[in-house]
């Protein structure tokens, strides 16, 4: 191995009361990567991610992001250290515009104090129009400028999906961890959310970890892939080794005895 | 045809993040100030300024300080009363104690007082969401009235508890005549209500509402939870801080704990309600209407007895008010939940495009 | 030690009323979800009416009790019909204030057709010491220890009625086709939706029998304090109960009614006079709420495990 790994997950175990959401699972992702998770649905990919970023805690294991160990991380620590993600079922702030919800990305970026707020005065002013330009960057990076000041609500689910990609890139992210991007578009907004997900990678060298069923997609964008079953990772490799792996096509085709 | 942006361009993304970045809002907002600045303070009698103008704006200072906590961040509370009361007595034993004290400085620091309070009350806010924590905040609303009244030390021993404020002297100069208090009044409200508007199109804003449209999803992008929904007990507290201090110095003059019960906190609640949940201007439109309509009420009530020659029972007027009221809010929720605010703006909307279709 | 007892038994007695009250809140949020606020208006409606029908209509005792039932019945279904099927996956809290608007409503309707009178309400039970009760009945009372003589016999038939209550709930909750239907749909509406339980059916079923609890309430407090616009106030007591024992649970809404019940008479007894009294008002608050630190979801709420 030549390149550095950016994540590692090593023997992480999860349960929620008695059910076991993961076990044991382990693998890494190295820097400027894109790696995929692909399992059947209830496979325990959505929990593996959320493990990442500390939604949830595991019970067993550890994860190791930039060579410091987390045993119990919390979201706003991991979004400290570099780790911004979209969420499976959209979780866009729905009372605000697309340009307000891209901003929310920046605040761990702001530093203007209350006062400076209350009088939009001195700091507050000049960070909020220089935020306003990175996210300006992306709004045109993900060609969403026609509906910068739209309530998201009001968007339909492809155009939410993007703005989600927005708001998590505005944190300029090391690694961006995106649950399902792609569910329920058609071809050509898939097409256009894996080259956007190229250009990120390849544009900022940002690490990517993304869960999606599309094998067509995976196969395409992805580095490296990790398959998930019932909570345990059946298989791992390129791309090519995946398509080959014995076990992975059992459990996604079924064994016939 | 009259309001129109077309060929008002943006150069630049100040002008854009203005508050007013169409030109006729600016005409109109700078016509409001002057009619509420000067033409009102010249033309309006006493009766009006004290039984409805400063009311009005104290109320809607009120609601404000609720609207950035309950519109914005999306915390109810069922306190405002209490810390409104905390405002009040604050303010008056500041005065008491310091007494060369400008008025305006111990209302700041009755603000103060009240933030730091209401940031006590809000630590449940913490573990706790939705109506539990509404009910959490009903706490607040029994215990501190409670405590004003058993401390004596609050009310100076009053017996009664009923307290009278000292006037109002800033540097010397009174505010003794209506007229002077109703200036006093809407500079403050006024000034308050641009820091308000100020913070909700900031950072802290957006993070309010991040944490009120989901917390989860705000965590995860790094807004710390705790912080931001303490700074919002804080702020509001601060507002009905303020607002409590006027409600007694410059509205009724004397007050006692009592007077600031779950009924005072359920009006204001009402009033972001029918004004419109998260909007500032919708404070104002809601402390308006719940200002107005009683009177209204009572004038149509008795009225419409004299002209019917009916004799009314005792009580009608207050059981109308109750009608009416949870009728509105009823019906306000169901057909337009951002209220009057919302109707403003779906007008505004439409006189963008009149005399044309679209 | 006795005199301990006798306090602490005074607040279980008394802990029951809340019970009943805070029973109503409980069932129409395992089944819709919504923390209906106005409970207490229904209450005072409920009583108000039971006292208004005989007073103003000349109704006898059975024919008012019918009366107030059935309109009570028709209050419950027309709430859900009017106010809260059009807010159906509105946010909770928006359902919340829906209902505090709907209290105004209500305590401003209850007002309107009978008046704003205090009225009493005599159910004909005797409201003093059990010990006296019984002499007066020709009854020996060597027998029962002096702790129990001082019980107050209102509060005991109280006790009675609101546990029967109970039991009959959870009866009728567990063993009927109704009952089945209720837990489905407090499980998961849509679930239940798809296998076939008319929904609007049980809302409407759910909200008549929150009215006849309310009335219930209403005819047990209405006889101990007079029906008095007061009575809405009740509703406030039974919201610490609701938060110590989960809005969920119907043994919550019991025990959580008798822990605040105790609580509330022992501290004032106890606690009270180094404050110089008057704590019960938000002493209940303050200890639902230091419980609430604790425990967020309740004595026996079901803890919540958010999904992303």
């Amino acid at each position: 191995m030549t390149k550095k790994s950016i994540l590692q997950v090593n023997e992480v175990s999860l349960s929620f009361g008695g059910v076991k959401a993961l076990k044991n699972v382990s693998f890494n992702s190295e820097e400027k990567s894109i790696l995929a998770i692909i399992g059947p649905n209830g496979a325990g990919k959505s929990s593996l991610l959320n493990v990442i970023n500390g939604v949830y805690k595991p019970q067993q294991g550890e994860i190791i992001f930039k060579n410091t160990v987390w045993k119990n991380v919390i979201p706003f620590q991991a979004a400290q250290s570099g780790i911004s993600r979209t969420f499976q079922n959209i979780a866009l702030f729905k009372g605000m515009s697309v340009l307000e919800n891209i901003l929310t990305g920046r605040s761990l970026k702001m530093r203007a104090g209350l006062l400076s707020q209350g009088f939009y005065f001195g700091a507050c002013s000049r960070e909020e129009i220089e935020h306003r330009e990175v996210v300006e960057q992306i709004i045109d990076f993900l060609q969403i400028q026609h509906i910068r000041k739209t309530p998201v609500g009001r968007l339909p689910y492809g155009l939410q999906k993007r703005v989600e990609l927005a708001r998590a890139l505005a944190a300029e992210p090391e690694l961006l961890l995106l649950d399902e991007p792609m569910a329920g578009m058609n071809v050509e907004e898939k097409e256009d959310m894996s080259r956007f997900i190229l250009d990120v990678n390849e544009e900022y060298g940002t690490s990517v970890v993304l869960i999606e069923h599309d094998m067509g997609v995976v196969m395409d964008i992805s580095d490296k892939i990790v398959v998930l079953d019932y909570g345990q990772k059946i298989g791992e490799g390129t791309p090519n080794e995946i398509k080959n792996n014995q076990r992975v096509i059992d459990a996604y085709l079924g064994v016939s005895d | 045809m009259f309001y129109r942006e077309a060929g008002q361009f943006k150069k630049s993304y100040k002008e854009d993040q203005a508050i007013l970045p169409i030109l006729q809002d600016k005409i109109g907002v700078v016509v409001i100030l002057l009619i509420a600045f000067v033409a009102i303070p010249i033309l309006a009698s006493d009766y009006w300024l004290t039984a409805i103008l400063i009311p009005f704006l104290v109320f809607s200072l009120a609601a404000l300080g609720l609207n950035l906590l309950t519109g914005y961040a999306g915390q109810l509370s069922l306190g405002t009363a209490a810390f409104m009361a905390v405002g009040a007595f604050a303010a008056y034993n500041f005065e008491l104690r310091l007494p060369y004290m400008p008025a305006l400085v111990s209302f700041v620091l009755a603000g103060l007082t009240t933030a730091i309070v209401g940031i006590a009350f809000g630590i449940p806010s913490l573990r706790i969401r939705g109506f539990y924590l509404a009910v959490a905040t009903l706490a607040a609303q029994f215990f501190i009235p409670w405590l004003l009244v058993k401390v004596g030390w609050f009310t100076n021993y009053s017996s009664s508890g009923v307290i009278t404020t000292q006037p109002i002297e800033i540097l010397g100069f009174v505010f003794d005549s209506p007229a002077k208090r109703y200036f006093l009044v809407l500079s403050i409200v006024a000034f308050l209500a641009l820091v308000a508007k100020n913070l909700v199109r900031s950072n802290l804003g957006r993070a309010w509402m991040a944490v009120r449209d989901m917390d989860v999803a705000a965590e995860v992008i790094g807004i710390k939870i705790m912080r931001t929904k303490l700074i919002a007990f804080g702020v509001s507290s601060f507002y009905c801080g303020v607002a409590g201090a006027l409600y007694a110095y410059a509205y009724l003059g004397s007050v006692e704990p009592d007077g600031f019960n779950l009924d005072l906190s359920f009006r204001i609640l009402f009033m972001i309600i029918i004004g419109g949940i998260g909007s500032i201007m919708g404070s104002f439109l809601g402390a308006a209407f719940i200002t107005l309509l009683p009177i209204f009420l009572d004038i149509v009530i008795n009225e419409g007895a004299e002209i019917l020659n009916l004799k009314l029972a005792a009580g009608v007027t207050s059981i109308m008010q109750l009608l009416v009221f949870g009728g509105l809010i009823i019906f306000f929720l169901i057909v337009e939940p951002l209220g009057l605010a919302r109707l403003w703006q779906i007008a505004k909307e439409k006189l963008r495009l009149w005399p044309f279709p679209h | 030690m006795s005199f301990f007892l006798e306090v602490l038994i005074g607040g279980l007695l008394a802990g029951i009323m809340y019970s009943l009250v805070a029973l109503g809140f409980v069932l129409i949020y395992k089944a819709s979800g919504v923390f209906n606020f106005a409970q207490g208006a229904m209450v005072f409606f409920a009583a108000l009416t039971f006292v208004g029908a005989q007073e103003k209509l000349g109704f006898p005792i059975w024919a008012a009790l019918i009366f107030s039932l059935i309109l009570m019945i028709i209050l419950g279904v027309l709430t859900e019909k009017v106010v809260l099927r059009p807010l159906v996956n509105q946010p909770p809290i928006s359902l919340f204030m829906v209902t505090i608007g709907l209290t105004f409503f209500v305590e401003g309707l209850a007002q309107l057709m009978w008046g704003t009178k205090v009225y009493p309400l005599e159910l004909g039970i005797p409201d003093e010491p059990i010990a006296i009760t019984l002499t007066r009945w020709g009854l020996n009372t060597d027998a029962v220890p002096n702790v129990l003589k001082e019980i107050n016999s209102f509060d005991l038939i109280a006790a009675i009625v609101a546990g029967t209550l109970v039991a009959a709930l959870a009866i009728f909750f567990q063993i009927t086709r109704v009952g089945r239907a209720l837990r489905a749909v407090a499980d998961d509406h849509q679930a239940a939706l798809s296998v076939g339980i008319p929904l609007k059916t049980i809302w409407a079923i759910v909200w008549s029998v929150a009215g006849f609890v309310a009335l219930v309430a209403g005819l047990m407090w209405g006889a101990r304090n007079g029906v008095q616009f007061a009575l809405v106030f009740v509703a406030l007591k039974a919201l610490p109960v609701l938060i110590l024992g989960g809005f969920d649970s119907v043994p919550g809404a019991i025990v959580g009614g008798l822990i605040i019940g105790a609580l509330e008479k022992l501290a004032e007894v106890y606690i009270g006079p180094y404050f110089g009294g008057g704590i019960e008002i938000w002493f209940a608050y303050v200890a639902a709420l230091l419980f609430l630190l604790v425990r967020p979801e309740g004595l026996f709420g079901e803890k919540q495990i958010d999904r992303v």
